[in-house]
């Protein structure tokens, strides 16, 4: 587990996305080596899961397209901070059932953000499995939600937030808030 | 003309939609934005998001409205919102309870939204006025006075096709007299920057001093025609029509009626809109209406998309503090 140090807001160079996204690679090969590969559906969660999406998709060779989602109208906070009016519509490959679906997000902390993109996922039909790949796993949840896949385990300080920029290059940066 | 406080609140969001007048560009802009990912929704295996669920929408219809009323209630529905439909007719207000007295009952089966249509202008503006604060109020047609979320439609429908609104040349053909959705579409044209809005009918039906709201006036419907990249068709709206305004129907279609023939005149991709309900050959010919320039069904699939960003905007609003989770959805 990596301590981070308390900055505002810089780049973090301690963590290296490169070595972090090979990990996550392997580690999704190895769990859907025995698939057939039109079986599988790679979805990046918009906006940082699906730049990790990109970078990890383009590892592998999926012949699904990659689907990005965007849980805007699943948070559950809705009523307290209101619709973004520029919410850009998710993408999902047709036919979802019985697929079996790699979900890549970039920061998993709360587990709001999974349980919101779950249930999208299950209005667009009902999928073999949903196996969880995040970059970061920052703790602290506050849902029964865990990812099979973590590129690295980080602790940061109260107050403190992460947050990957993108999509060229992707970076983490960190904001003492 | 309805003032621009009563539709948003103290930090500038939608509260109520009244009318087009009163709302910048960027307001207009920002609900065609919100409609876009919701035209979408109908792609899940579950056509519905969970947005509004556990709020209570009352669709309040003192006029006659079959595809307004069941758009709003299907975009109520998308929304996951619980829908009430109450039947004017054989409500208590035919029994002499008032109008207000009406509204203070259902808010006290604590709901928070009422669409309305009446035939008085400014009967959505009066229920706005009279409301508790927690409930947000839009007009579903009033008199001849508005239909916002109809303009709003027309605008989401012209911008899927033609992308910039400044360059576009529009058409609004027939009875602007009576129609509200002619005014609204007039004020959403002006307020996006549409360079040339051009309304024709007969003068009868062509109301004083319309050319102060940034229009030119036709009554010549081949003059109007000539480089449109957009023609609005309206409805004659007898049902409104006191006195003899119009000569026939037939002498009517022959004036203005669209046909292949006075269509060739404007561009050759241009778009033929109405709002609904089609008068065959009254305003419009079969043939157009049911041609490849006719976007008159994606109105209607539109018109859910834009109510769904409307009713998603008003009643995504609070006044509470944002969410104590650390960081709220990560």
């Amino acid at each position: 587990m990596t301590q981070i140090s308390e900055t505002s807001p810089e780049i973090d160079n301690t963590i290296n996305l490169e070595q972090l996204l090979d990990k996550m690679h392997q580690a999704i090969n190895k769990k859907i080596h025995h698939l057939s590969k039109e079986d599988v559906i790679m979805v990046g969660i918009h906006t940082g899961g699906f730049w990790v999406a990109e970078k990890l998709y383009q590892r592998l060779e999926l012949s699904s397209p990659l689907g990005s989602l965007n849980i805007s109208f699943y948070r559950d906070d809705f009523t307290k901070i209101g619709l973004h009016p520029e919410v850009k519509p998710s993408q999902l490959p047709s036919g979802l059932d019985d697929k079996h679906i790699i979900l890549i997000d970039d920061v998993l902390f709360t587990g709001r953000t999974v349980r919101a993109a779950l249930n999208e996922i299950f209005d667009y039909g009902r999928p073999a499995s949903v196996t969880l790949a995040v970059l970061l796993d920052r703790g602290e949840r506050e849902l029964p939600i865990y990812a099979d896949i973590v590129g690295q385990e980080i602790t940061l300080k109260a107050g403190q937030q992460i947050k990957l920029s993108g999509p060229e290059p992707l970076a983490l940066i960190l904001n003492k808030s | 003309m309805i003032s621009q406080n009563i539709q948003l609140d103290e930090q500038g969001r939608l509260k109520h939609f009244l009318s087009i007048e009163g709302f910048k560009r960027q307001h207009l802009i920002n609900i065609l934005d919100a409609a876009e990912p919701f035209a979408n929704v109908h792609e899940q295996a579950v056509k519905k998001v969970p947005l509004l669920r556990g709020k209570t929408i009352v669709n309040l219809f003192f006029e006659a409205s079959t595809r307004t009323r069941t758009t709003f209630e299907l975009a109520a529905k998308r929304l996951s919102a619980d829908v009430l439909n109450i039947n004017i007719n054989t409500s208590a207000t035919s029994k002499g309870e008032s109008l207000l007295d009406m509204l203070h009952n259902l808010e006290a089966m604590h709901c928070d939204m009422f669409i309305v249509r009446h035939n008085q202008s400014g009967a959505a503006h009066l229920i706005a006025k009279h409301v508790s604060p927690h409930i947000s109020v839009i007009n579903a047609g009033d008199g001849c006075h508005s239909h916002p979320s109809q303009a709003m439609l027309d605008m989401f429908t012209i911008r899927r096709h033609k992308k910039e609104f400044a360059d576009l040349k529009v058409v609004i053909v027939g009875d602007i007299l009576h129609s509200r959705v002619a005014r609204s579409q007039i004020h959403a044209l002006t307020t996006l920057g549409v360079s040339e809005v051009r309304v024709v009918g007969p003068k009868t039906l062509i109301p004083a001093h319309i050319e102060t709201l940034g229009v030119h006036v036709y009554h010549d419907l081949q003059a109007a025609l000539i480089d449109a990249d957009v023609v609005i068709m309206l409805r004659l709206q007898k049902e409104r029509m006191q006195g003899a305004l119009l000569p026939s129907e037939n002498e009517y279609y022959h004036q203005y009626g669209l046909t292949e023939k006075k269509l060739k005149l404007a561009k050759s991709d241009a778009i033929v809109m109405h709002p609904g309900p089609i008068n065959r050959g009254v305003e419009i010919a079969s043939s157009i209406a049911d041609g490849p320039q006719s976007v008159i069904l994606e109105q209607v699939t539109n018109g859910i998309a834009i109510r769904m960003a409307v009713m998603s905007q008003t009643l995504g609003r609070s006044n509470q503090e944002p969410p104590k989770s650390k960081g709220g959805n990560v």
